[in-house]
């Protein structure tokens, strides 16, 4: 039986040469779908990386309660005062609390290829920045000095957006900005932004009082506390959220839309894909109906026949993916593209051609490779033996 | 027309492979139909107004920033601009955060003078809603999604404006109902909840006297460029400048924002394409192959180079437009489903018709080098098989 089962798949593979044309149809057919699926996919989970790094469970976000963004917040100096004595918070050398309040408005920045123009999140941080985001690096130039019109610009928003390079001045509402630096921040989202003196950015916009403040915690644990000495206090009424869960929750809607659209259209693809691998093995039969019918005159079961023609088109398909999962991550895989985030801000990220979506986009390929070959494969084990054997 | 019935009859000599070939065209023309409809939908934005007499203004540097109130006086003078009015973002939402509800606070007059003949109101409930203070008039379709009626109170949370008392929640008055008059841009008016700017502006706890943008409609389209620019000139170095630009454009900035869509459909389709040439020429070519005898014989029996090249391309074009007719009226048939997944995106089926178009070129591309072959041969060779 395995003796047989190996005499036809080898055959079956050494025929495939004479049959050039008819199986590159299976294996390009497959490659373009797992293409598809594995950048449109990749998408998804570049976008959901940038957002899914962007916290931290030790740190929280503080807002004005019913707020749902920091865009729509609103805190006012003394809330912030409240909020760094609250237990619970990290604190430094001189028992200052570690807690950065914030000022989040949106700016036009130019795109630089189109040239329109796109929001982007100015952010005005507090002195605390460095301990509170210790992720946050200076990779050029300089950090901004406070009470002068300084910023540094995220490498993502230096990559995608006109003018944001050390040196360069931009001019913002009523008032030019000097960049004088531009950071990396673990490929967050704040490496989309643009950060600058907290009070600095307020006198700019006329706007006093804060949007959030962004505080470190001694440990995660101590969340609880902290959050619930916060909202047992009558006189201060905000919401209290862990920045992971913050930043997850502005993901969920993008990336679930990127996925549900990138499935369909991939599994729309694959059914177009199927039939191309259904003609072809039904050609490898039909080419093949004399050799096959002469194995099972000479007593080759019906199992290995039709076992012989599943591999054939397994292989085909898996070459296909291959192929497909290669272009993809040859393409797409860093690439960095940005969109309209749910905080009505430009997001930047680049594609992520990870592994699982490699392995999902093969998978995808044997299926259709499976299908595309079994019922050639039962025609070809049914094959009446002596009109076969006649008609060669 | 009188060979169809042997191009028909050659076309479907071997049923699977034609079959399975059909079908593969079939897929990728339902593909072509959806994801032509999308881009087309995202690069014609509905602004949820109708008419190109319409422009928008808001802060230069920032759409978040507020424009003083007195601006309004000077843009009202700008010779070209009929009428202005202000508005603000509420950003409200009703009981749940994803129940987004578009309150838009409303210059009564000025509003609907500038959106002339947008908005179907009856009589009596436009008289009741100027003389209620607290009224909204609220979109039918928005009534019908959440049971509400005319008469009942309407509770809102904003997640910006404050009111007095330090409350985000807003509550109007029920009054009347709006249809929109041009049913394309009725999706985009699909959340809209209309009060009176008056309660908001005395009713909300800061930024009093500014408002979040101003809409413009002017005398002449052809003029918008120049309008806008005499309205952005007024506030030129001022704390305030403005940026004014037509609706359309407007609400392109936003399409723009979410990213270049048109690039990503585009490369899908052509993943598509590129693997349907393969599959679809690998079955022309077959199938051309295969009838090498009787080609000859049509040429034995008279039929001219010409005629036998224009056989084979027409069954190619046969094929392929026949699929692609299926394939685009099925996409046809899922674009009330896509539209509602793309949470009301308003699909217009003229972005089809290049469909046929592709489907003439795929044809021609697919036909060509398989009748050429035809074309070329030998009558005595074919027929002693030594093609």
């Amino acid at each position: 039986m395995l003796k047989q089962l190996i005499a036809v798949i080898s055959m079956s593979l050494q025929t495939v040469p004479q049959r050039l044309g008819a199986s590159s149809v299976i294996v390009i057919g497959i490659a373009g779908v797992v293409a598809v699926l594995v950048s449109v996919l990749a998408m998804g989970a570049g976008f959901q990386h940038t957002l899914a790094d962007s916290g931290r469970d030790d740190r929280v976000i503080i807002l004005r309660g019913g707020s749902d963004a920091e865009l729509n917040s609103n805190l006012t100096r003394t809330d912030i005062d409240t909020i760094g004595n609250a237990p619970g918070l990290a604190k430094d050398a001189d028992g200052k609390a570690l807690l950065s309040s914030e000022l989040v408005t949106v700016v036009n920045v130019p795109k630089s290829d189109t040239g329109t123009d796109a929001n982007v999140t100015m952010r005005g941080v507090g002195l605390k920045l460095a301990e509170v985001r210790p992720e946050l690096k200076i990779v050029s130039g300089k950090m901004f000095r406070p009470a002068v019109r300084e910023l540094i610009a995220g490498v993502g928003a230096a990559k995608l957006f006109r003018g944001l390079t050390v040196g360069s001045v931009l001019r913002l509402r009523n008032s030019d900005w000097t960049v004088t630096g531009i950071f990396s921040s673990n490929g967050d989202v704040h490496e989309s932004e643009l950060l600058a003196d907290v009070d600095t950015v307020g006198s700019s916009i006329e706007r006093t009082g804060y949007s959030s403040a962004v505080g470190l915690l001694t440990s995660a644990a101590a969340f609880t506390a902290f959050k619930d000495s916060l909202t047992s206090d009558p006189q201060l009424k905000v919401d209290v959220v862990r920045e992971r869960e913050y930043y997850a929750k502005q993901s969920a809607g993008l990336t679930k839309t990127i996925n549900i659209v990138g499935t369909t259209v991939a599994v729309i693809m694959a059914i177009g894909a199927m039939f191309g691998a259904l003609n072809t093995m039904y050609s490898a039969v039909a080419a093949r109906g004399l050799e096959i019918a002469t194995l099972r005159a000479i007593g080759f079961g019906a199992f290995p026949v039709l076992f012989g023609v599943m591999i054939e088109s397994l292989l085909l398909s898996l070459l296909g993916g291959v192929i497909g999962a290669s272009l993809a991550w040859l393409f797409f895989n860093g690439h960095t593209v940005s969109t309209l985030g749910a905080a009505f801000a430009q997001v930047v990220f680049q594609l992520t051609v990870t592994q699982a979506l490699i392995i999902t986009g093969i998978i995808w390929a044997c299926i259709i490779g499976l299908l595309g070959g079994f019922f050639p494969a039962l025609r070809a084990a049914r094959l009446p033996v002596a009109e076969a054997l006649r008609a060669g | 027309m009188k060979y169809f019935p042997l191009i028909w009859a050659t076309l479907w000599r071997k049923k699977t492979r034609t079959l399975f070939t059909l079908l593969s065209i079939v897929i990728a023309f339902l593909l072509f139909g959806m994801l032509e409809t999308v881009d087309y939908a995202f690069s014609h934005p509905s602004t949820g107004t109708s008419g190109a007499d319409k422009l928008i203004s808001t802060n230069k540097y920032s759409i978040t920033l507020p424009l003083p109130f007195a601006d309004l006086q000077e843009i009202r003078s700008v010779p070209g601009v009929t009428d202005a009015t202000w508005l603000t973002w509420l950003g409200a939402y009703y009981q749940e955060s994803k129940n987004f509800v578009f309150a838009l606070p409303i210059d009564t007059e000025s509003y609907f003078n500038v959106h002339k003949d947008e908005f179907i109101v009856s009589d009596e409930q436009m008289k009741n809603y100027r003389s209620t203070r607290s009224g909204a008039l609220v979109n039918v379709a928005l009534m019908k999604k959440f049971g509400w009626k005319v008469g009942e109170k309407l509770p809102v949370h904003s997640t910006i404006w404050t009111q007095k008392s330090g409350s985000l929640d807003w509550t109007f008055d029920i009054v009347g109902t709006f249809d929109v008059r041009d049913s394309t841009q009725a999706n985009a008016q699909a959340y809209t909840v209309f009060f009176h700017y008056d309660l908001f502006d005395e009713g909300r706890s800061f930024g009093k006297g500014t408002v979040g943008w101003v809409e413009e409609r002017i005398d002449n389209p052809a003029n918008a460029g120049a309008i806008a620019g005499k309205i952005d000139a007024l506030f030129a170095n001022s704390p305030n400048e403005t940026k004014t630009q037509p609706a359309n454009d407007f609400a392109m900035t936003f399409v723009k924002q979410i990213g270049d869509i048109g690039f990503v459909l585009r490369a899908i389709l052509g993943a598509v394409f590129f693997t349907l040439l393969f599959l679809t020429g690998n079955t022309m070519m077959q199938s051309v192959r295969e009838r090498i005898p009787e080609l000859a014989v049509l040429k034995t029996l008279g039929f001219t180079d010409g005629k036998v090249l224009a056989l084979v391309i027409a069954e190619s074009l046969l094929l392929c437009l026949f699929a692609a007719v299926i394939g685009l009226g099925l996409s046809y048939a899922t674009l009330p489903i896509i539209g509602q997944a793309l949470q009301g995106v308003q699909l217009d089926p003229v972005a089809l018709i290049p469909g046929l178009g592709a489907a003439v070129l795929l044809a021609l591309i697919v036909g060509f080098p398989p009748a050429l072959r035809a074309m070329r041969l030998n009558i005595v060779d074919a027929l002693s098989g030594m093609h």
